[in-house]
């Protein structure tokens, strides 16, 4: 993975020094609460129930060993002993004090971590595929890109101040797993009729209140022009996205209502002026490459029998590698899932003791990287088969392998009521009960592939929109109430959840969960997911079922 | 009033004359309205001109004009507004624009290394100790990853 060079070192750690003079001239009153709001929330802190939380950037879901113990120190020391992963592979804090965050950062910055615009009104950090460099359907590996954009993003001097936040994904795949049609920008990696690299740039995606998917606004940009047409877009953006309205200030809305067309017009008008001048050069492409050069694979690695023999003789073995692996470019190699979807935990959430504890399975076997997915669970990304035995024996005993990834368990869940601010309603205590109701795993593996994804209020950071199943909490006369949509999808074949219907009581949710679930499973031909089946039966059956008794 | 200008602390001569004032004599700077409005007036005005730029002034509306203008002022209404950089960024990178850009308003003292970067080479506080902060923050940082306009 990218290694910081000098100048990276010394970036962050200025970064640092300045958030710890802005954090002191607040507390002596030079720095008003509106303006030092600004200036923390660029520094990855927001001010919410209980305490501040602090968002800890994993740039494009990448992190080492070192960087996991140090996120586990952290924990320890400042917090109560876990963090959060979120659904933009970022890592929060949910208990530090404010007064010790410059602390917590200098302690970040001795192993290359940072917060530096992970909140605020400015390019966030870039998110991508969770297997990038090791998935069988890659087109191109997307992280020397993301790289590349990390930096461009970073303290980028004219576009600090958006209208609102601004989020960049890049997909290298044929099958998008960075939801990239929802986001400000999306760019897939592309090849043209030559066999060259270029994106094919999609814009005005999102999520929030006002879910849009993203348009193409350019079907193939050569690579040299990746950053000259990103400050294109940006510096539109920057002029005329909307500030009078905090609901409208997204891209998504100026590109609504310029119409794609004439924003192309715009677009376009302005990279004219700097197309030429701001190249980016295949040597520092080639740069970057290398840093993502693909480990010493053992090219031996699939002679292994030991693995065959355990699929056989352990059940449990064999129903974790069906559900929480993935297959690799390199034979012999697999992509093992870490869940952080345990019953009894918050979704995304992980102690101390456990990130310790997966950054020595990653350096014993995984050579020593650790990936955040965008469903709040990690990965190691390259386990040889022949361990694969021995690091399900680990993470099981580490309640680590729970085997429900990408089913009805493994829920994506804000933090809701009992965290956030802005929450209408409670996620973490209904994903519980949704759990305990769902306890039976064979009953989940049959249901198979389906994606829950439940926010605590309409700015829906747990992606509800997308989910095959959303759930939205709302507040109605003080109570929390749960809103369900159906047939959302962040893939290839995006899609916006259709609402089922008016908005449940929490102590109805559990159970009209269950009942959509037992309406798919009467109704599903042979092999149909509950995507396709709701897509082919209509939202109607689910609805007169959930209903029936109102 | 002293100012901070290409990091040093000097006296400012200019002064902004309102739309419903009269123009008087000295180096003056005047709204963008104004300018477009009195255009002949202000090129014969017996002293220097400079514009008042709100953040939803825009830069190409003056600046075949730029020969004529001495000084352009970037009045932030609100710090968050960053439509002001990319207008320092327009008369540098796109108009290369070489006389004197400030900031002037309610930016923030601890947006200044950035401010620089755009092009803004002057600066005036609302609050004098600023100044200080001022030449301070402008060595926030000694790296960075974009170019920078100068
Ligand atoms: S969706 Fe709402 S409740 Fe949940 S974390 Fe985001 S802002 Fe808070």
């Amino acid at each position: 993975m990218y290694q910081y060079t000098e100048n990276d070192q010394t970036l962050i750690d200025e970064r640092v020094a300045q958030f710890k003079r802005q954090t002191e001239n607040y507390f002596k009153g030079e720095l008003s609460e509106d303006e030092y709001r600004a200036l923390r929330l660029r520094n990855g802190v927001y001010i919410q129930t209980h305490a501040p939380l602090l968002r800890v950037a994993g740039p494009y879901g990448l992190i080492s060993s070192k960087q996991v113990r140090k996120l586990a120190h952290i924990a320890r020391t400042y917090d109560k002993n876990y963090c959060h992963f979120t659904t933009r592979q970022n890592i929060q804090f949910n208990w530090p004090k404010l007064e010790l965050v410059p602390e917590i950062l200098a302690e970040l910055a001795t192993v290359q971590m940072h917060a530096i615009q992970t909140s605020g009104n400015c390019m966030r950090n870039t998110t991508s595929d969770h297997l990038a460099g090791v998935a069988v359907d890659e087109i191109a590996d997307p992280r020397p890109y993301c790289e590349i954009i990390r930096q461009w993003t970073t303290l980028h001097p004219e576009f600090d101040y958006l209208p609102r936040k601004f989020k960049i994904a890049v997909s290298g795949a044929l099958n998008d797993r960075a939801a990239t049609q929802f986001h400000d920008i999306g760019l897939h990696l592309v090849k043209n009729d030559a066999g060259e690299v270029g994106f094919k740039v999609f814009v005005g995606g999102g999520l929030g209140r006002t879910p849009i998917i993203g348009q193409v606004i350019k079907p193939y940009l050569e690579q040299k022009h990746l950053l000259s047409y990103l400050e294109a877009i940006l510096r539109i953006y920057n002029l005329f996205g909307r500030r009078d309205n905090k609901y409208k200030a997204r891209i998504k809305i100026l590109v609504k209502e310029t119409g794609l067309e004439e924003f192309t017009k715009l677009v376009d008008a302005e990279w004219a002026h700097l197309r030429d001048a701001n190249e980016l050069s295949a040597e520092r492409v080639d740069e970057l490459k290398a840093h993502f050069a693909s480990p010493a694979y053992d090219l031996a690695a699939d002679t292994d029998t030991s693995f065959a023999e355990h699929k056989v003789n352990d059940k449990a073995f064999a129903t974790w590698l069906a559900h929480n692996t993935a297959a690799h470019k390199v034979s012999g190699y697999t992509a093992v899932f870490i869940s952080l979807k345990a019953p009894d935990m918050p979704p995304g959430d992980v102690t101390d003791v456990q990130l310790d504890a997966v950054a020595d399975i990653a350096d014993a076997y995984s050579f020593g990287e650790i990936r955040a997915t965008h469903r709040q669970n990690l990965i190691l990304a390259d386990v040889k088969q022949a361990d694969l035995y021995t690091v399900w024996q680990k993470l099981a005993a580490l309640e680590l392998a729970t085997p429900n990834i990408g089913t009805a368990t493994d829920m994506i869940c804000c933090p809701g009521l009992d965290f956030c601010s802005l929450a209408n309603a409670g996620s973490i205590g209904v994903a519980k009960e949704i759990n305990e109701a769902l306890d039976d795993l064979d009953y989940i593996h049959d249901i198979g592939e389906l994606k829950i994804n439940m926010s605590g209020c309409m700015n829906g950071c747990a992606h509800q929109s997308v989910g095959h199943i959303g759930i939205l909490g709302v507040d109605k006369k003080g109570a929390e109430w749960y809103q369900i949509t159906l047939g959302g999808s962040s893939e290839n074949n995006a899609a916006i959840g259709e609402r089922l219907g008016p908005a449940v009581a929490k102590d109805e949710i559990t159970k009209a969960i269950t009942t959509i679930l037992d309406v798919y499973v009467k109704n599903r031909l042979e092999e149909e997911t509950f995507l396709e089946a709701v897509n082919r039966l209509g939202i109607n059956p689910f609805k007169e079922q959930v209903y029936a008794n109102n | 009033m002293q100012i901070i200008k290409d990091k040093q602390r000097v006296d400012n001569t200019w002064q902004f004359i309102a739309d419903d004032a009269a123009l008087v004599a000295g180096d003056i700077t005047v709204s963008l309205d104004r300018w477009l409005q009195d255009r002949a007036d202000l090129v014969a005005h017996n002293g220097k001109v400079g514009l008042r730029l709100k953040a939803s002034d825009s830069v190409a509306d003056f600046a075949e004009d730029l020969a004529n203008i001495k000084l352009v002022e970037l009045d932030f209404a609100d710090f968050a507004d960053g439509r002001s950089f990319s207008q320092a960024w327009l008369l540098r990178g796109r108009y290369d624009y070489k006389d004197e850009i400030r900031a002037i308003g309610r930016y923030l003292p601890e947006q200044v290394f950035y401010l620089s970067r755009v092009g803004v080479n002057a600066y005036a506080t609302e609050k004098t100790p600023d100044l200080d902060a001022v030449l301070n923050n402008l060595n926030d940082f000694t790296v960075k990853y974009q170019s920078s306009i100068i």
